[in-house]
């Protein structure tokens, strides 16, 4: 094996993280299915919160390996506490309307798109592996979140000003996302992640150009205060494990 | 180069039975799903899958067929791995595969994917498969299964499959 022997527990948090965007995300987009404004999102949202709970899974696998107490993907997905839960606070962060989920899912998919196309060359083998086949995926939502932006932003004065305004709202969350900690630089000096600063050059040279078609006004960046990455959650997410979590705490071992 | 043994060879013959759970019309190996059949140290012949999408829920169903067609194949020991690097791409659909997709009426990938157009995700106007008009459009990037997105002709106004190029 490669130089995850030597950073096991920090791997461990950090596989988590990457894997807890992916499943918190993918959680909140199939709270869609079923009641999409046309049959073709219905379909599509719920394909990509399928791509999406796959990755996680091949995380949640690989992280139960590192941390070697015999858990599997479902008891990582579903029976950890709310601290636990790692991802970035953006991604707990209400549906809304269809345009601020679509605001949400750009932001998302342009900063998925980075952090696996960096992954794809990290000194662990197993993590570039599976970096490398959710790249190819991402590529994809993020052709159709970019594309109905901009049908939505450079659509009617209604449309316009729903998706500026979900802009407005969850642009000071993409702050953490780029916020290195001892986590991420760890990693990055391991050579295991990318380093966020780097990931922020294509994530914004996208989100700019995007925007630019959608005549979108990019938001000013404030000092955030969010802290999903290490568990310190919005008020949201509770909800969501609420939910996740009801079949396995109320039927302990169950099975599909 | 030197023979097959056996064994694999009456794995590869029992696998190339094995049709898509969702697309009927084309085998596993058509698709390029079943990658590899060997035979490791320990003599365990061992089969090597890739998953076209990590959400695809046909992954474990095909893994469930895989195995019960090489239990009755008797090919003795088996063991089957899944295999993410490479990822799967739908470059690995063979000529074979292809030419069966559309003549179940879905279109099949119009791009390599290191091609100029597939890298930044453009793809040629595809031809119905009824009419072979080429005015057609894209009316959703998804479809009924995760590989698929759907278009329609505007000539015959009939909808079709397109096997999305990934």
């Amino acid at each position: 094996m490669s130089a995850a022997k030597n950073v096991g527990p920090l791997l461990y948090r950090y596989v988590l993280r990457v894997g807890d965007l992916s499943l918190v995300l993918g959680q909140r987009l199939g709270e869609w299915v079923g009641r999409a404004p046309a049959i073709e999102e219905d379909l599509g949202l719920g394909n990509v919160a399928l791509d999406l709970i796959g990755q996680a899974r091949l995380l949640f696998s690989y992280a139960g390996e590192l941390e070697g107490r015999n858990r599997g993907e479902d008891e990582i997905a579903f029976l950890r506490e709310q601290r636990e839960y790692l991802n970035p606070t953006l991604a707990e962060q209400p549906n809304g309307d269809f345009g601020q989920t679509i605001v949400r899912q750009v932001l998302i998919d342009a900063f998925q798109l980075e952090l696996y196309a960096g992954l794809m060359s990290s000194a662990d083998e197993r993590l570039a592996a599976i970096a490398a086949k959710a790249v190819k995926e991402t590529r994809y939502h993020l052709r159709y979140s970019s594309g109905w932006l901009v049908r939505l932003g450079d659509g009617t004065a209604e449309s316009h000003a729903r998706v500026q305004a979900a802009l407005e709202q969850l642009w000071p969350y993409t702050v953490e996302l780029f916020e290195e900690d001892d986590l991420d630089r760890e990693m990055a000096d391991s050579g295991i992640a990318p380093r966020l600063a780097a990931l922020r050059v294509g994530w914004s040279q996208h989100i700019e150009a995007v925007l630019a078609e959608a005549t979108l006004q990019r938001p000013a960046d404030r000092p955030f205060s969010w802290f999903g990455k290490r568990g310190e959650h919005s008020e949201h997410l509770g909800y969501i494990l609420a939910d996740m979590q009801y079949m396995q705490r109320t039927y302990p071992g169950v099975r599909w | 180069m030197s023979a097959e043994p056996p064994r694999v060879a009456a794995a590869w013959h029992a696998l190339a039975q094995l049709e898509d759970p969702e697309i009927p019309a084309v085998t596993l190996v058509d698709l390029g799903i079943i990658r590899s059949v060997g035979v490791d140290a320990a003599g365990v012949l061992e089969v090597g899958i890739s998953p076209t999408y990590t959400g695809c829920p046909a992954t474990e169903v095909i893994r469930g067929m895989v195995s019960g067609a090489l239990g009755a194949a008797d090919v003795g020991e088996f063991a089957i791995k899944q295999l993410l690097s490479p990822p799967w791409t739908s470059d690995w659909i063979s000529a074979e595969g292809r030419r069966k997709l559309s003549a179940y009426g879905i279109v099949p990938p119009t791009e390599a994917v290191g091609s100029i157009r597939g890298l930044k995700g453009e793809e040629r106007h595809m031809a119905c498969p009824r009419c072979h008009s080429l005015n057609t459009e894209c009316i959703s990037q998804f479809g009924s299964t995760p590989c698929k997105a759907l278009h329609r002709c505007r000539e015959c106004l009939e909808p079709f499959e397109y096997f999305k190029c990934i």
